[in-house]
């Protein structure tokens, strides 16, 4: 556990570090909303409809730009070889960085998007449902895609191949996530959406960080 | 210690090691050379199990490191070709993180390892701002820190003064009297005071 917080704290310290980081997500994800409108149509009602849609396609685009990164600078500087060489458990290591990797995007998008959905004109009651779907789901996103950047950390330009191999596992995530915030918002109950959404959650906490510590060592050591 | 047997790699179908056996005894010191391209890096990576590449067994203190992978490494130091240092990290951030990962090192002389490497008053800067041999010596303070008998260092000297490459000579020196060995890669012609540094040239090897 306290090398589970050590890590933790090392990639906390890394992204502060780079504000960058931070900001890429979060740019994105409101650069969305601000640009949505103007695209389709200033409408309050067609936009209202159109909202949790929007808003999680936004959501799950902008942690998976951000998801590459998780491994990549590490492998570039040999920290990586030293993780592996180390008689630490890899496992906790990996859950590390991804929920760094979460509270970078998800955690941060969660937060912001009642902002994105006022924008968008979503009804009062899509508030609650909206953020609790976000919060469930996105960790989910960030288990996944850390599979995807633990497979194509090894090539050079592995960003296209990480959207095709996890988007199609995203997918389950934006169905339930944006059924719960469209439900909510016609005061239809949600736990159901929610349910799923953390079930989906607790599997891949579970099976994922193994699948991570596997495709790790496949990149480092083929 | 180490004994290495029948290791046989290919590489980009061309063959780097066919039957290449090796022992390696308490006290010794084995120098790793070879001209560019000849699997100085790619030996040192077969040792530390970095690769999954070749066949052949490698054993430490007669058991298989293949089955006890965590009691190698509690082992082992080794200091890669990339150093793993961080460049928007501090030098004393770097070091107590690579502490974490290695349990064999010390944490609590970190600062005084700093010292001895010739980073006195850079402990808190972000190593990015600094020169190349400075960084270096970031990575070759674990050295100093470390309490692991097996050390495995891919080209240790690279960007290293005059100066510091002799204080590593002798470090290792200390190691080995203490018991410890020694495998590394380097063009270097090395001097350390009181042993013999075995060496196996890989080019040799092939021709074999």
């Amino acid at each position: 556990m306290s090398f589970f917080l050590a890590a933790l704290r090392r990639d906390l310290l890394l992204t502060f570090r780079r504000r960058n980081d931070i900001i890429n997500p979060l740019a994105f994800f409101l650069m969305v909303g601000v640009l949505f409108p103007l695209g389709v149509s200033p409408e309050a009602s067609l936009l209202a409809q159109l909202a949790p849609g929007v808003v999680w396609v936004a959501a799950l685009l902008a942690s998976l730009l951000s998801v590459d990164g998780i491994f990549r600078s590490d492998f570039d500087d040999g920290s990586l070889e030293h993780m592996l060489v180390s008689p630490r458990s890899l496992l906790l290591l990996v859950l590390a960085k991804v929920t760094t990797h979460w509270l970078i995007s998800g955690f941060c998008l969660a937060l912001v998007s009642p902002v994105l959905a006022l924008m968008l004109f979503l009804p009062n009651e899509g508030f609650a449902p909206l953020v609790f779907s976000l919060l469930l789901g996105t960790p989910t996103l960030s288990l996944i895609g850390a599979i995807g950047a633990a497979l194509t950390v090894g090539l050079r330009k592995g960003g296209i191949l990480i959207s095709l191999l996890v988007l199609p596992l995203y997918i389950p995530v934006l169905i339930f996530g944006a059924s719960s915030v469209q439900a909510g918002s016609i005061g239809l109950p949600i736990q159901g959406y929610l349910a799923l959404l953390a079930a989906m959650l607790v599997l891949s906490i579970v099976l994922a960080p193994f699948a991570i510590v596997a495709a790790l060592k496949i990149s480092v050591r083929s | 210690m180490l004994e290495v047997k029948n290791i046989f790699c290919e590489r980009d179908e061309r063959i780097l090691f066919s039957e290449f056996s090796f022992t390696l005894n308490e006290g010794e010191v084995l120098q790793i050379e070879g001209q560019n391209g000849s699997g100085k890096t790619t030996l040192l990576r077969i040792l530390c199990h970095l690769t999954e590449a070749f066949e052949g067994n490698i054993f430490w203190h007669g058991q298989n490191v293949e089955h006890s992978r965590e009691v190698f490494y509690h082992a082992l130091l080794y200091v890669g070709h990339l150093s793993g240092v961080k460049g928007v990290l501090t030098a004393k951030e770097n070091l107590i993180w690579m502490s974490q990962l290695d349990t064999a090192l010390d944490r609590i002389s970190i600062t005084g390892a700093l010292k001895k490497v010739g980073l006195f008053g850079y402990e808190d800067v972000p190593c990015h701002t600094l020169s190349a041999g400075q960084q270096r010596r970031v990575g070759l303070a674990r050295l100093y820190l470390s309490s692991a008998p097996l050390w495995i260092l891919d080209e240790p000297f690279t960007a290293l003064d005059k100066k510091g490459v002799a204080e590593k000579e002798t470090l290792i020196a200390q190691h080995v009297q203490a018991g410890g060995c020694v495998i590394l890669t380097t063009h270097h012609n090395l001097n350390i005071p009181g042993t013999d540094v075995r060496k196996i040239n890989l080019d040799e090897c092939l021709t074999t």
